[in-house]
């Protein structure tokens, strides 16, 4: 082969690397057999923490959920092993119809007329819903407007995304968390200049509010309002749709998808009939083929390239379609009853889990009485930073540090409890923390 | 394919009739063959927007692609033949009849000759 190309040697292949860099000197150890390498990779990753070992009460955007062992088992069937869409997608039939059942799904739980086939995760579906409402007013309304109390990662993402776009303001969470929801100082930021308000629901602080006044100031002055939700959360509380929103996002991670840093998770994005033409990704739909057998279609891929080639207002169409599925059989698998269930398992414990906490002397609930999901805002007496050290010693991950995002909120520690802590590990944190806050 | 006389033409397959310095502006049979079967028309303008020669005044999207349709003429935005956006089949039944896209007053009445005639168009669309 070298012949026909007419080199003699295969560093002749390098010759356009300067000399000098072209055969480095590198500093690796000797060589080692496969079996010596799977030992020494298994050491390394033993030193790493997992919440299969540890007690942990970190949420914060992602659950520590059961899965069911099927999930994964028919998630990696060859006929499904891959992360995109097909390109030809009338040929997979298979595919198609999980989509369809994923979108039936998605609008069930959200409470919309129609969902997409999924983006990247819950901040980049947030940046989408901006970036839909900033072309539904054809750039004419300049502002868009986030709760504070919306993912702090997916307000970044979506400054991120907008950054290109210099003729929109991305504002509204500037002021401080408080002790109740600031939903009139926020409302009172709504004008008819504003394209979009996002709030989070329940909020990053896991807290329930009531978003229906708000949502009436925004429609009163023309402005588009999406709710970003968590998933599980919705099984138990009354949809978005039904309080009036006009786009519902969220990430799917909750449905049956495993903690992982850095993904890949699950972005959802619904809306109703009204947007239908302005939503990102593909819309699957069910039809009659010519022998009037039930088949599956590409309906709409309104935003796309292929279809707006330079106009296209997203990039979203290889989506994460192996967690779209991931997520379609663990809801099948729990069946509604099973899925309110876990809900609910999730409510009681993190209710219990609070009570608990706040037993202790100089804890107490950050928001009083507001109402929570599974996640909850809890004073510390302390450095939460400490304490979280001390925690770790107990093998408990005790929670997430919201100082680092909310400045105003020192010395508090953000709680999740999901179905798969059981009365005692609640205890055991209970005890742990009254021996870490007495050292 | 119909090239009707009374209308000008641009290259990118708009038509403008001019009546009393009022422009209504749509497009060719030509551009509706070639499209297939439209399923939507958004629009970018409301009436009562200025715009300038060659903006985009709609997006007509077609079971094939999405197509841009612009300004012939500068002007002031009069009307909105919003009706299309849910029976976007009239683009394809009768382009240059209930298919019309946006009426419009006209700044400048000589933007016109820079336009194409029936014949000139007819030309044009049977070298493509």
């Amino acid at each position: 082969m070298l012949k026909t190309i007419g080199v003699e040697k295969v560093e002749d292949l390098f010759a356009q690397i300067p000399e000098a860099h072209r055969f480095p000197d590198l500093n690796l150890p000797p060589q080692q057999t496969e079996m010596e390498i799977a030992a020494d990779l298994a050491e390394i990753s033993g030193s790493n923490g997992s919440t299969k070992d540890l007690l942990n009460f970190i949420g914060a955007g992602a659950y520590d959920h059961y899965t069911p062992a099927a999930v994964d088992n028919l998630l990696q069937r060859g006929e499904f092993y891959t992360a995109y869409t097909p390109y030809q997608p009338e040929i997979s039939q298979g595919t198609l119809q999980a989509i369809f059942e994923y979108q039936s799904m998605i609008g069930n739980l959200t409470g919309m007329d129609v969902s997409n086939a999924s983006h990247y995760d819950g901040a980049t579906a947030c940046a989408e819903a901006v970036i839909l409402a900033y072309h539904h007013f054809r750039g004419k309304r300049h502002k868009v407007l986030l709760s504070r109390a919306l993912n702090p990662q997916y307000r970044e993402v979506v400054r991120t995304y907008m950054q290109g776009i210099t003729d929109l303001a991305i504002t509204g969470d500037e002021q401080e968390v408080g002790i109740d929801a600031d939903l009139k100082n926020f409302t009172a930021l709504i004008d008819n200049d504003t394209a979009l308000v996002i709030v989070q629901y329940p909020d990053f602080f896991g807290r329930v509010i009531d978003y229906k006044p708000l949502i009436e100031a925004a429609h009163a002055e023309g402005v588009l309002v999406a709710v970003a939700t968590n998933p599980t959360a919705l099984a138990l509380l009354t949809p978005p749709g039904e309080i009036g929103a006009d786009i519902v996002v969220g990430d799917g991670q909750p449905l049956g998808i495993p903690l992982s840093y850095g993904g890949p998770y699950l972005g959802f994005f619904a809306v109703n009939e009204p947007l239908i033409r302005k939503l990102a990704g593909r819309l699957v739909g069910a039809t009659t083929d010519v022998q009037g057998q039930l088949a599956y279609v590409l309906t709409l891929t309104a935003r796309e390239q292929h279809i707006r080639r330079d106009k296209a207002t997203s990039n979203i169409c290889s989506n994460q379609g192996l967690m779209m599925l991931a997520s379609t059989i663990y809801l099948t698998l729990l069946g509604k009853h099973g899925f309110k269930q876990v809900a609910n398992l999730c409510y009681q414990k993190a209710h219990y889990a609070a009570k608990k906490v706040t037993s202790i002397q100089g804890y107490e609930q950050q928001f009083g009485e507001t109402p929570f999901f599974h996640e909850f805002v809890i004073k510390t007496p302390g450095h939460v930073e400490h304490l979280l050290e001390d925690l770790r010693s107990y093998d408990i991950l005790g929670g997430y540090d919201l100082s680092k995002d909310y400045p105003e909120l020192e010395n508090c520690l953000m709680m999740a409890v999901t179905e798969k802590l059981n009365k005692a590990d609640i205890d055991l944190l209970h005890d742990a923390l009254i021996e870490v806050t007495h050292d | 394919m119909e090239y009707p006389n009374n209308l000008k033409y641009m290259k990118t397959d708009e038509w403008i009739k001019v009546e009393n310095g009022v422009g209504t502006i749509g497009i060719s049979d030509y551009a509706q063959d070639s499209l297939s079967d439209v399923v939507y028309v958004e629009f970018a303008v409301d009436p009562g927007d200025k715009v300038s020669a060659g903006d985009n005044l709609a997006t007509i999207e077609s079971v094939k692609a999405a197509a841009e349709v612009n300004m012939p003429v500068s002007g002031t935005i009069l009307e909105v033949n919003t009706g299309l956006s849910d029976t976007p089949e009239v683009l394809n039944e009768a382009p240059y009849m209930d298919g019309w896209l946006v009426k419009v007053q006209l700044d400048d009445e000589s933007e016109l000759d820079a336009l194409m005639d029936a014949a000139a168009y007819e030309a044009y669309c049977q070298n493509r």
